[in-house]
């Protein structure tokens, strides 16, 4: 089974569409949104959910007013600053006057657990944390797998550790040969454990200066965890000039381009009629899609044909 | 500024906004870009830098005349960053969050902390506009002590403009956190709604005023309009999509600079958030 995962460094370059698009082409398939925090391809592919799973990030702590004395060592051992001085509940309780607590800031707490080591009334719990939902959904080009994690939550890089493991399953269930998954933006935390593995990472990025500069970062990234990275420059002929300056970049890489898909209106159409662009569209830029896929395709059955060779 | 989605055009609000104060000659502005990640306003800003200053998280250094190898560091330690195997403990930097709780828990008193660079805080002048970003190393996970760092730069008597990372979970609150005032920048589609609402319930929770401004606002339909105005949040401004404004920002240019006719609405912009904040400040104040 192959995993390709569509990245981009820089947001809004349109790795969403484009995995809806190549949703529409592929076959044998499973589809993963990775992108957690601000999940989108479900707005494509139209999915209907077959079940709702919990998601717990790392334990928060807790600190038990009744138990805590106010000693205020949570406090100086916290290096995230999640411990603050709690208001009191009530001007004028009568049975603590004026007694101080401690309480924590859910929104910093890392879940670290070094204010229970130092806890000397053993006040202070580590409490589960629910942080999101993930999902099994049938959409019409086959079962997604896709989360929402909760807001200002973390840990998004765990959650979507936790859609690629069910992905991989549902493909190993299925007999499915391919995952596609739509990355999240950037290059920490979430990308991180999205790239880690995959068979094939295609950098979906523009003509832009900060579409290039944020692909050379991303390309790094995919090098530094040795995944081979295929690009695809959208709306390429926005700024002519730039797209032949990432080409060059690319060249000099040592990457191939799979594929340069020029600006259509009927992108933004299929958007906002919520289905892929394949669904509604014959127009240049679905012919670019194709054209990339099918050459996405040469490339993975080589890849496959190499890794049985190997094993 | 802040979105749920990316590539809606936080940067060009930033970048516009610090400019257009700045040629108006108006207030002292600062831009700070927290996108630590792929950090992009210096490509419009074109900053001169003049000085770096890394960023390091403490990590356990363990010293093998004293560990017994007892375990307990990696027992305490949330983040699977030590293991011990052999008897002998291995640490894993990139996993470590500095949380310090394996040198609390030693009882040998084996572990002392040695700094371990995550990224760096560069500063820089560009023209009348002060200016620092953080840039997380390529590999490195944690974002938010970058941006922390970066945060800390702030000048208190001064305005900053903050660029957020996309999204909605530890990175941007890190970013939006204590902010006077939030700006969602979005654009006109489902994706660009989906992620505001994400985004709104975010600024909610932390407390943060906002508003919206709809970028490429002619490629799209009304629902984000009407979805502002059921939820009675104002949009301070609308850029319409612009053949000639994408090739502005695909070669690193300024609208502000390149249409000069934008100059007002920028500035616009800005005493509209100027009055939604002394607003805000007086019905606290009663």
């Amino acid at each position: 089974m192959q995993e390709l995962l569509v990245i981009s460094g820089k947001g809004g370059t349109g790795k969403t569409s484009i995995v809806a698009a190549l949703a529409a082409l592929a076959e044998d398939k499973v589809l993963a949104d990775c992108d957690v925090d601000a999940a989108d391809l479900h707005l494509l592919l139209r999915p209907e959910v077959e079940s709702v799973n919990e998601f717990y990030g790392s334990d928060k702590a807790v600190i038990d007013p009744g138990l805590c004395t106010g000693c205020g060592r949570c406090r100086e051992v916290c290096r995230f600053g999640a411990v603050m001085e709690a208001k009191p509940e009530k001007e004028n309780s009568e049975d603590d006057s004026g007694k101080l607590v401690f309480q924590v800031d859910s929104l910093e707490c890392e879940g670290c657990g070094v204010c229970t080591l130092v806890c000397p009334a053993g006040a202070i719990a580590m409490q589960p944390n629910l942080a999101g939902y993930w999902y099994i959904s049938a959409t019409p080009y086959g079962p997604l797998v896709h989360a929402q994690l909760g807001l200002a939550e973390e840990n998004s890089g765990k959650l979507v550790t936790k859609v690629r493991q069910e992905a991989r399953r549902l493909a190993e269930e299925n007999n499915a040969r391919l995952i596609i998954t739509d990355g999240p933006p950037g290059i920490g935390c979430p990308v991180i454990s999205s790239l880690t593995g995959v068979t094939l990472a295609l950098a979906v990025t523009e003509p832009t200066v900060a579409g290039r500069h944020d692909l050379e970062r991303v390309v790094k990234l995919a090098g530094h965890f040795r995944v081979p990275v295929a690009v695809c420059i959208n709306k390429y002929d926005l700024a002519p000039e730039k797209s032949r300056e990432i080409e060059a970049y690319c060249y000099d890489a040592g990457l191939t381009i799979a594929g340069k898909i020029p600006f259509d209106a009927d992108v933004a159409r299929a958007l906002v009629n919520g289905v892929p662009l394949m669904a509604c569209s014959r127009g240049v830029a679905a012919s670019a899609v194709q054209a990339m896929w099918d050459s996405l395709m040469v490339r993975l059955e080589r890849m496959a044909k190499e890794q049985n060779g190997h094993s | 500024m802040a979105s749920g989605k990316g590539g809606t055009g936080k940067t060009t609000i930033v970048t516009n906004l610090a400019r257009a104060l700045a040629l108006a000659g108006k207030i002292p502005v600062q831009v700070l870009d927290c996108d630590v990640e792929e950090p992009n306003a210096h490509l419009f800003l074109k900053p001169v830098f003049h000085e770096e200053e890394e960023v390091t998280l403490p990590v356990p250094e363990v010293d093998n005349n004293r560990c017994t190898g007892c375990g307990r560091c990696s027992e305490v330690c949330a983040f699977h960053a030590l293991a011990v195997a052999g008897g002998k403990v291995i640490t894993f930097p990139e996993m470590c969050h500095g949380c310090g709780g394996c040198t609390i828990a030693c009882p040998a008193g084996a572990i002392s902390e040695k700094p371990h660079r995550i990224g760096v805080v560069a500063r820089g002048q560009a023209g009348r506009i002060d200016f620092a970003h953080g840039k997380i190393d390529v590999g490195v996970p944690l974002a938010p002590p970058v941006i922390r760092v970066v945060k800390k730069l702030a000048f208190k008597e001064r305005l900053t403009l903050i660029d957020a990372p996309p999204g909605t979970s530890c990175p941007v609150v890190a970013a939006v956190k204590d902010s006077d005032f939030c700006l969602l920048v979005t654009e006109p589609t489902p994706f660009g709604l989906n992620d505001l609402r994400l985004a709104v319930g975010m600024v909610r929770e932390l407390g943060v005023p906002f508003a919206v401004v709809i970028n490429r606002s002619t490629l799209g339909d009304l629902r984000v309009e009407r979805y502002c105005q059921r939820e009675g949040i104002p949009i301070l401004l609308k850029i319409p999509f612009d053949k000639g404004y994408a090739a502005t920002y695909a070669r690193g240019d300024c609208l502000v600079e390149e249409y000069p006719e934008w100059v007002t609405p920028f500035i616009g912009l800005w005493q509209e958030i100027e009055r939604l904040v002394s607003q805000r400040a007086r019905a606290a104040g009663n």
